[in-house]
């Protein structure tokens, strides 16, 4: 039973974590900022397999890092944020990719390519702990501090006359991303776990008529993509992470269609 | 209206951005009960006084001074809401502030009701108009009860008869309110009825009083043209078409709206 039961856990705490996170960013207008932490996270495995340590510590580890670097350079004039975001993803790709191929396969069959899919298969019982308890911890953060982060989404100004800590409230957003990045990219791997973020939240928009409705709805839409793409993927031996994609993109379809008509 | 304690006080303000002077040596004093409008021309830093005035800003020089547990109501030059963020303007306007709770129904609707906008309740607040989203924009300021009142161009987007109405309103409140207000207008035409002081601002403060006053000092006829104070001393609390038509010189338009 274990076989796919720890698998579709793992999925679905991580797209219930990434929905309402998904949100905010697609109200920030930062729909890469994912992409961008996913792709510097590489790094991650890299650093852990050069110095053999946890890869799970060593990518939550540079995700934080790399969350707020790009907080602190993203505030900078001389580049617009969608500039930062890309330079950050391919510097850690190519820092990544320039280790690896240094220091050759380490032998344990650990190539970096297990961590661009994702290998939700070989999810442990163990590693499913320390990332639920990562996921809840996001979780409880982000209810927290959701007014001050809707509050923030809104208009930055308005928010900081009403006393909201604008400044800190920004990094923290990054910081529970890379969380979410950092936990995901086992489950989903570091290409895809910002569909994981951005479709559910996209696809929520279409039926949601408040920000806390469009929240929960990401995070119903990710988790029923996760069931569906594991359910189906898994008796047929497609790659996981791909079909619960793919299940969250008819699931935005299907949504966009039925919007279309109704209106 | 009497005038209250001080709420406000700038005091040789200076502002410098990429190695231009925008705000040098600017004092400015505001008072409970008081209505200050600055006008000046574009690139004036009207809206940079008024960001450093609710320390959104630091000033590069200069002392700003605030009364304590102030409660602020802020009125931003622009609101352009996310399309993806789906929001009635219930929701809108019962986020709190921090340390707030959410605001009840019955409290948006009353502050709705003050500026003549309960209709617009389970809205979408994307589909306000330029005058409609103002109006929901000072409810939300209402319900936080201010002491003061920040208001940066609040009749942008408004036709012409709105805006004097806008003005009238804005005014109304500071009667029931009790509060300051500041704002900031490209219109002294418009807003001349409706406020007590006006600081006529280019860079440093030009000139500063009584609205007629200002309006015949030589400094705001320089910067306004002549023609444009002639006209306003015929001018009363009304429009007509007359000023329609001459106006453009401090009418605010597309250019302007990002000073």
């Amino acid at each position: 039973m274990t076989d796919w039961l720890w698998p579709l856990l793992g999925g679905l705490l991580t797209a219930a974590a990434a929905g309402p996170l998904g949100s905010l960013l697609l109200w920030r207008r930062m729909a890469y900022f994912g992409d961008s932490l996913a792709h510097a996270s590489l790094l991650g495995v890299a650093i852990a397999l050069m110095l053999d340590l946890p890869i799970g510590l060593a990518v939550t580890a540079v995700c934080l890092l790399v969350a707020l670097l790009l907080s602190r350079l993203m505030t900078l004039p001389e580049h617009g944020a969608d500039t930062w975001l890309a330079i950050m993803a391919y510097a850690g790709l190519s820092l990544a990719l320039v280790l690896t191929a240094a220091l050759g396969d380490d032998g344990h069959g650990h190539s970096l390519e297990d961590y661009l899919f994702g290998n939700l298969l070989n999810l442990t019982g163990n590693q499913l702990l320390v990332i639920a308890a990562g996921l809840l911890l996001v979780m409880l953060i982000l209810a927290r501090y959701w007014s001050g982060l809707v509050a923030l989404a809104i208009h930055e100004d308005t928010a900081q006359v009403d006393g909201w800590p604008v400044q800190r409230l920004r990094p923290l957003l990054m910081l529970l991303l890379a969380g979410v990045v950092a936990a995901g990219a086992k489950v989903m791997g570091v290409l895809l776990i910002s569909a994981l973020l951005v479709i559910p939240a996209a696809a929520a928009r279409f039926i949601a008529r408040s920000p806390g409705a469009m929240a929960l709805r990401a995070s119903a839409i990710g988790m029923f993509s996760v069931a569906v793409g594991i359910g189906l993927g898994m008796p047929a031996h497609l790659p996981l992470a791909p079909s619960i994609v793919l299940a969250a993109l008819c699931a935005l379809l299907v949504l966009m269609i039925w919007q279309r008509l109704r209106a | 209206m009497s005038v209250g304690n001080l709420l406000l006080d700038l005091n040789k303000i200076r502002w410098q951005h990429e190695g231009r002077t925008v705000l040098d040596g600017v004092d400015l004093k505001l008072h409970r009960g008081e209505i200050l409008t600055i006008i000046g021309p574009n690139g004036a830093g009207k809206s940079c006084l008024i960001r450093i005035a609710l320390g959104l800003l630091k000033p590069s020089g200069g002392q700003r001074w605030i009364a304590p547990n102030l409660r602020v109501g802020y009125l931003p030059q622009t609101l352009k809401l996310n399309p993806y963020l789906p929001m009635t303007v219930a929701d809108f306007l019962a986020l709190p502030a921090a340390l707030g709770k959410p605001f009840s129904q019955p409290l948006m609707l009353s502050a709705l009701a003050e500026v003549g906008a309960e209709h617009l309740l389970r809205l979408p607040a994307q589909s306000l108009s330029g005058g409609e989203l103002q109006r929901v924009l000072l409810a939300r300021a209402l319900l936080r009860q201010p002491d003061l009142l920040v208001l940066d161009e609040p009749v942008q987007g408004v036709d012409l008869a709105g805006q004097a109405e806008l003005y009238a309103l804005i005014a109304s409140l500071r009667d029931r309110y009790h509060c300051g207000v500041l704002m900031v207008s490209h219109d002294l035409h418009v807003v001349m009825a409706a406020t007590d002081r006006v600081l006529c601002l280019n860079g440093h403060v030009c000139c500063t009083g009584h609205p007629e006053a200002v309006s015949r000092h030589p400094e705001y006829q320089r910067l306004f043209g002549v023609r444009e104070s002639r006209d306003l001393a015929i001018y009363t609390h009304h429009h007509d078409h007359h000023h329609t038509l001459h106006g453009d010189a401090t009418r605010c338009n597309e250019s302007c709206q990002h000073d």
